[in-house]
This record gives structure tokens, C-alpha cells and sequence, in this order.
């Protein structure tokens, strides 16, 4: 069966007709081309598909679309300044070289935003945690922290949206 | 794997929820999904319908009275995370959280999902082993209560009849002196767990002041040791239990347990450790978790 899911996504209020079996990540890249989030494992393992919804970083593989419906979505794309650009911690990553090929780029991101959003106190030991739910390949990790350590200043001058 | 075809439904209430079970024997449970998801990506799940709990009311409440700790199945594994009263009031269930998969999965995945899943090697089955809770289900026939130890019947298979949803996880009041330990092994943090530990216990002082320095050392009682990840369901350490009821709560307790898992404990083993290897790291587990409960009292809890 097929149906209208409305949310908002990156705030721009969106409908899209997906089937009930639809995964948001499917719904995400298919349905609104939105190709940032990325599919890797499609069964919750490597954390490439993470997205926001309301305010949770959540892995968007295991999670229908239909159950978005009146969820606030943020993806990657929504990350970045509406007038162009990079966002704080985007900018920080840019900054440390923590990313080589980028495939798992878009889960770290919007992990660690979600992370920053709600503690931007945490430490290296509560930042290390929470990166273990994103696999990378390329970095070894240790420039992903560097730079997620760098961006929480940002978050706590400006609760950065 | 994209999901194989199945039809959605989002009840409003749980009596609809029953009748959508009771309507298709095919149908399935969908809570938050962060272990049905990965079953159906495998195709090893093909339901026909699932039915998401989401807009049932009532599942998503923590409460905490005088008889005990009750958590609605949809509460989510951060919601338990975020509450400092469940965290005073069940530390042991507060100790397990951090171990369970990871951020993201924990900020869906739910304690009705864990319990009816099912998985021997996840921690809440275990917890619930140790602490002697009662399991809420409701069905055609009305809503029941399944004590844990009844509960978990084999790998993924649970007590739970056709056509039951299990509504919330009834936890005992705890003594504030009351003292716990988890520990689990696994190979990358947030993966299933090879072994795992979860016990609770009380250190108690002889009532007669009198005695004789030795014998009025503090002793352990009314230990409780629940194993998981080494059989298809957690397991009750009952020998170790033995071994440790009214022993001094010293060294020589954490070596006595040691040695009681090793020769009471036969685990299964798998391409990913075999049995002896279990065995070896439970027992290890087992005394940290124990020297862990024993070192450290419990700090003051606000009644």
C-alpha cells in the first residue's frame, strides 16, 4: 500500500508519496533526491544513514517513513547555512581533515550535531561513545574528534540550529 | 536488503492494537523498530502488516511508588537514560543502559521490543532475570502478568501467546543498600555482548555485636546472578549463588564465584568463541562485577 507522509524536512513542510515497506533513508534519497544521506549497511550497523528527527539522531534504515508523519526531519543538507557555505562543525571537519572519502561523513555529521545541539559540554570520552555508532574506514577517528571537539564552541556561543 | 512488502497500521488504542493481531496471524509488533528493521532487511522476518505502537497512549510512562519501578513498553532506552529517579531507584537496570547498542539505537529502540525480541545476548532479559521482575502483557484474553523467569523460553521465544503485545516491565522496590554489578564483553563497543554479567546482592553485618572479630565480618546475602549471551536465554547462576550465600564479602568471595562459574557453567560456543573461551571470560565478568558491587556501597539515594 502507498500513502502521503507530511514533515517537515530541513523546515521546509514536504509531502511525499511513499509505499508502507519505505525506509525514511529510501524516502529520503528517493523520493525527496535529497543524496546526502548516504546508505551503507541498510540494517543499522554503520551509521552512514543517521538524520534528525525531532531533535534525535536516529538511523534513517531502520525506520519507515510512514512513521516520520509529523516528525521535524533534518539531514545533512540542513546543516548548512541557508545562504550557502559550511556550518560550524561542517567548517571544523573541513578544518581537520576528518574525512578522507566522505561516504560516512553525512552520519557523523548529523550525530554529532544532534550530540553538540543537546550537550555541547560533552567531553572526549562522552564524544568517543556516541562516534561508536558511525563506522569510518578511511580516518581512524581521531580527526572526526579533533574536530568535533573543536566545533563545541559554536554550540555553546549560539545553540547553532 | 530493501524490506519485503507489508502493510502499515498506527492504532490509536491498544484495544485496536489486539484487534489488529487477533485479525491477521501474519501481523507483527512494531515499537521502535531497531531490531524488527534489521530482521526484515534480512528478509529472516516477512509480516504481513506491522502494527506500530507509536500513538498507543499510556506505553511511554516511567513511574515509581512504593511497589516499584514501572515502565511502559515504549519507553525508550533514552528516556530511561534521562531519568535520574529511575537511575536512584534501579541502578542496576541505570548500569546496564550505557552497554546497549548505540546512541542512535538507543534513542529508538524500547524496552517492550527488548523484552519481546528477545535476543540471548541482550542485556534487559538478564537485568530483568536478576531482579525478579513481572512482565505485563495484554491480549484477547485480557492483560496478564509472566514473571521473567517464565517469560524467556528460548532464543527470540518468549511466553508471550498469539495475538499478545507486552505492555510494561514491573521492577520490585530495592533496598537503598542494595548493591549491583553488570559487566559485559563484547568485541567492538555497542555489539552483542560474547558474555555478560548482570547480579545484585546485600552485604549484611551480624545482628550479634558480640562475636568474635572474624566471625562478625560482613557477608554477602540473598545473592542474585544472571548470565546472558552464553545460551539461547539469560541464565540464572544458581551454583555461584549458593557459593557466595553468607560468605565474608571480601577477596576470597570474588575467587569462591570465580571458581563455582568455571565449574558450574557450561556455555554454548559459536565460530565467534568457543566454549571454553566463554566460560573463562564469564567467570572473569563475573569477579569484576562482583568486586565491583562489594567495593562500592551504594551512595545515599533520596527515599
Amino acid at each position: 500500500m502507498s500513502r502521503t507522509v507530511r514533515f517537515a524536512l530541513n523546515g521546509v513542510a514536504t509531502a511525499l508519496d511513499v509505499a508502507d515497506r519505505t525506509t525514511l533513508a529510501d524516502a529520503l534519497r528517493d523520493g525527496a533526491r535529497l543524496t546526502g544521506t548516504h546508505l551503507g549497511c541498510e540494517h543499522g550497523v554503520c551509521g552512514a544513514c543517521t538524520v534528525i528527527v525531532d531533535g534525535l539522531a536516529v538511523r534513517a534504515c531502520l525506520m519507515l517513513a510512514v512513521q516520520a508523519d509529523g516528525a521535524d526531519v533534518v539531514t545533512v543538507e540542513g546543516l548548512a547555512p541557508r545562504d550557502g557555505g559550511l556550518g560550524a562543525l561542517q567548517q571544523a571537519f573541513h578544518e581537520h581533515h576528518a574525512l578522507q572519502c566522505g561516504f560516512c561523513t553525512p552520519g557523523i555529521l548529523t550525530t554529532m550535531h544532534a550530540l553538540l545541539t543537546e550537550e555541547p559540554e560533552a567531553d572526549e570520552a562522552r564524544i568517543r561513545d556516541v562516534l561508536s555508532g558511525n563506522l569510518c574506514r578511511c580516518t581512524g577517528y581521531l580527526p572526526i574528534i579533533a574536530a568535533v571537539m573543536a566545533a563545541r564552541g559554536a554550540y555553546r556561543r549560539e545553540g547553532v540550529e | 536488503m530493501k524490506l519485503p512488502p507489508v502493510a502499515y497500521r498506527c492504532p490509536e488504542s491498544l484495544d485496536e492494537a489486539i484487534a489488529l493481531l487477533a485479525a491477521d496471524d501474519e501481523a507483527q509488533i512494531l515499537s521502535g523498530g531497531q531490531s524488527l528493521m534489521p530482521m526484515l532487511a534480512f528478509r529472516l522476518a516477512a509480516p504481513s502488516v506491522l502494527v506500530d505502537l507509536r500513538r498507543v497512549p499510556g506505553l511511554d510512562r516511567i513511574a515509581i511508588d512504593a511497589e516499584g519501578t514501572h515502565v511502559g513498553s515504549r519507553v525508550t532506552w533514552r528516556a530511561l537514560e534521562r531519568s535520574h529517579a529511575l537511575a536512584a531507584a534501579q541502578p542496576l537496570l541505570a548500569a546496564a543502559l550505557p552497554h546497549i547498542a548505540h546512541y542512535q539505537i538507543r534513542n529508538r529502540g524500547t524496552v517492550g521490543g527488548s523484552l519481546a525480541h528477545a535476543d540471548p545476548a541482550a542485556e534487559l532479559p538478564a537485568v530483568a532475570l536478576t531482579l525478579d521482575a513481572t512482565i505485563e502483557v495484554a491480549g484477547p484474553a485480557g492483560p496478564r502478568r509472566i514473571g521473567a523467569q517464565d517469560f524467556f523460553l528460548g532464543a527470540m521465544t518468549t511466553a508471550l501467546e498469539p495475538g499478545e503485545i507486552v505492555t510494561a516491565l514491573h521492577l520490585p522496590p530495592a533496598p537503598a543498600t542494595r548493591r549491583h554489578g553488570f559487566e559485559e564483553f563484547a568485541r567492538r563497543r555497542g555489539d552483542f555482548a560474547l558474555a555478560g554479567i548482570a547480579l545484585s546482592l546485600d552485604v549484611t553485618l551480624p545482628l550479634d555485636v558480640t562475636m568474635a572479630r572474624d566471625r562478625a565480618a560482613p557477608r554477602i546475602e540473598g545473592a542474585r546472578i544472571a548470565a546472558f549471551g552464553i545460551a539461547d536465554v539469560p541464565l540464572r547462576l544458581d551454583a555461584v549463588e549458593a557459593a557466595l550465600e553468607g560468605a565474608v564479602a571480601d577477596a576470597s568471595a570474588v575467587a569462591a564465584a570465580e571458581a563455582a562459574c568455571v565449574a558450574s557453567v557450561t556455555p554454548d560456543g559459536d565460530p565467534s568463541a568457543d566454549a571454553a573461551y566463554r566460560r573463562a571470560l564469564l567467570a572473569t565478568l563475573l569477579g569484576r562485577a562482583l568486586a565491583c558491587a562489594l567495593e562500592n556501597p551504594p551512595a545515599e539515594r533520596a527515599a
